[in-house]
């Protein structure tokens, strides 16, 4: 065995004990905390790179912790799915890393950056965690370590609202934490095992049981809300306005998708499609949900006032796109939904990151104050145009070419009136994104006393900006690259393995 | 009628409890306006969660799973739920003591832990 042959288990080892690194280092120093952080957020990213390579080339990497083979051990896999999903979130986790340095020093009170890098790096080993655990109690340890951390960092600002947005997710994270243990719970009373592999295998022996159809409502709804699913969301505008804007960007973009990304991992590798089509028939419900959201959230949004928040309920609104991918559920509207998955992310970590600059150069993110703040900072509202376009599906970026699968997949399913109001979001989507655009370049020219800066951001948080707007343009140039691992996923994930 | 009735719950009095207390937990995060007796309702639904567990593991006559005095044929209650819960009530630990140290910053911050107090506080 040499070292590659054990990077599944370092990749989760890696930042607990980077953490532990950070966390003694700044008691020696303070400036220590963030060179460690950014080295291993490094190191795991080339990890994540080089497990996704191994992969691609010689199908799902099985690495069993401490050599004890399941069902007596746990076991980490990595399929072509969740190498998808980790090379998505550790690109994410590193430009965030990149990001954080000025955005820290200004929006954390310096006695507690130790604690934010500490805390920034349990919260990736938890992630990290979810996607490549083969156990579902191991998943629901991982999720609730990388909830606490969630929860302790919306805080760091130590502003007063944020105590309370963070109280809130708290409350409600935890329901949904304890119906996902209950979950669990069920399964492995239908079935007498955690190995998500070996479910898949038993499960369908039960699929009459009510007691699994109780473990599935049980873990459909707990991932839902920690998916902020309509009309489960109640948590995230708070929780995302109110964070500093690097804690932002990251929750936003990696942490939500991971929940997504055991939904799904549920639904079709422990679940299989046969049970949510057939025994136990949920997509059409899901589908009327998804659709619901799509619109409520675009609607939620044009009406905020605050950049930020307004963003917070685009993602309620995104978070349905990718639902209609399962409520759907065929092939191509599944590969819309991941595309979607790894677009969404890019997209709205690039506008986050805008909102982040805004904020550190105007200390504001109330849009009647930001008028005309694109004579000020050209390349900034640059990217959100070239994000939010992505947002709203404008060929030829990323969000075109994932809801154009998605309305494919709902062609072939017959799903006409569907297809329609994926149309209709887009068309809000445009809406809420014009607005920023509007007043960010034709609005106010009441503008000198409200801001000093008047300057582009500092590069280490302007550079991964543009890159992630970039990013939004050229996946959707070179889309080829990301299908082709994208179908793969599906065909696995539809194949049941 | 009772009889059926009296069956159904005594047969599976312990699921019942589980269910029971978790219905009371949640009524209590849901519907209670002070913080802390939500953080409270939250521990009581979490111990329901742990209940089922145990339930769950539990084999009637068997006796702890490491001491076996007739030998490896012994009757011995499942141990893997023990374990598992093991897990969940150290997490159970870590979120109260989270949550109680943001109320703990909210009542400094607002000098309320009541809800509908809180909600005009953080408007106005």
């Amino acid at each position: 065995m040499t070292l590659i042959d054990h990077l599944p288990v370092l990749l989760v080892a890696g930042p607990i004990v980077a953490s532990l690194l950070t966390l003694v280092a700044g008691w020696h120093d303070r400036r220590l905390c963030y060179p460690i952080t950014l080295a291993a957020v490094l190191g795991e990213f080339a990890a994540a790179i080089v497990i996704f390579r191994q992969v691609m080339d010689g199908g799902t990497v099985r690495y069993y912790v401490g050599g004890w083979a399941p069902p007596m051990g746990i076991e980490l896999v990595i399929d072509t799915f969740g190498g998808f999903i980790l090379a998505t979130i550790m690109l994410l986790a590193l430009m965030t890393a990149l990001y954080a340095f000025r955005s820290v020093k200004k929006e954390v009170p310096a006695e507690k950056t130790v604690s934010f890098y500490v805390i920034f790096q349990i919260l990736l080993a938890g992630l990290i965690g979810m996607t490549i655990t083969g156990d579902v109690f191991n998943l629901y340890v991982f999720l609730e370590i990388s909830s606490i951390a969630a929860y302790t960092l919306i805080s760091a600002t130590r502003k007063p609202h944020s105590y309370v947005a963070s109280y809130n997710y708290l409350v409600l994270g935890s329901i949904a934490a304890g119906f996902i243990l209950l979950g669990i719970g069920n399964l492995y009373v239908a079935t007498g095992t955690l190995n998500m592999a070996e479910l898949a295998v038993m499960l369908p022996a039960s699929y009459d049981l009510a007691t699994v159809h109780a473990a599935f409502l049980f873990l459909i709804i707990g991932f839902s809300i920690k998916a902020a699913f309509f009309p489960l969301h109640l948590w995230l505008p708070d929780a995302y306005t109110e964070s500093p804007s690097a804690v932002t960007v990251l929750i936003a973009t990696v942490m939500a998708k991971v929940s997504v990304y055991a939904l799904f991992r549920f639904l079709f590798s422990v679940f299989t499609m046969a049970y949510i089509t057939e025994s136990y028939p949920v997509t059409g419900v899901v589908l009327l949900i998804a659709t619901i959201a799509i619109v409520a959230g675009a609607i939620l949004a044009i009406a905020q006032d605050d950049l930020k928040r307004l963003l917070a309920y685009s993602s309620v609104s995104q978070i349905g796109y990718i639902m209609f991918a399962i409520g759907v559920a065929n092939r191509i509207a599944l590969e819309g939904g991941l595309l979607h998955i790894l677009g969404h992310a890019v997209m709205k970590g690039c506008l986050f990151m805008v909102a982040g600059l805004i904020i550190y150069r105007t200390g504001t993110a109330q849009l009647s104050e930001l008028g005309g703040i694109a004579r000020e900072m050209p390349l900034t509202c640059a990217a959100f145009a070239l994000a939010g376009a992505s947002m709203i599906g404008i060929p030829p970026t990323i969000g075109f070419m994932s809801k154009y699968y998605l309305v494919l997949g709902a062609f072939e399913a017959g799903l006409w009136p569907y297809a329609a109001v994926l149309l209709v979001g887009s068309l809000l989507a445009a809406a809420y994104i014009w607005r920023f655009i509007e007043i960010a370049y034709f609005g106010g020219h009441h503008d000198e006393h409200h801001r000093t800066g008047g300057r582009e951001g500092p590069a280490s948080m302007l550079a991964p900006t543009i890159g992630l707007s970039l990013l939004c343009l050229l996946l959707g140039i070179f889309v080829a690259a990301p299908l082709e691992t994208i179908g793969l996923a599906v065909a696995q994930l539809l194949g049941g393995t | 009628m009772i009889e059926a009735f009296s069956e159904l719950f005594f047969a599976r009095y312990n699921y019942w409890m589980a269910i029971i207390l978790m219905l009371i937990g949640l009524y209590a995060l849901i519907a209670k306006q002070n913080l802390v007796k939500k953080i409270i309702g939250l521990n009581i639904f979490q111990t329901a969660i742990f209940l089922f567990y145990i339930s769950v593991a539990s084999v009637e006559g068997g006796t702890a799973p490491i001491y076996l005095p007739d030998g490896a044929s012994a009757v011995y209650v499942n141990p893997l739920p023990h374990v598992l819960i093991l897990t969940a009530i150290v997490v159970g630990v870590s979120i109260t003591a989270v949550a109680l140290s943001l109320v703990v910053r909210i009542y400094e911050e607002y000098g309320v832990i009541d809800e509908d107090e809180l909600k005009e506080a953080v408007r106005g």
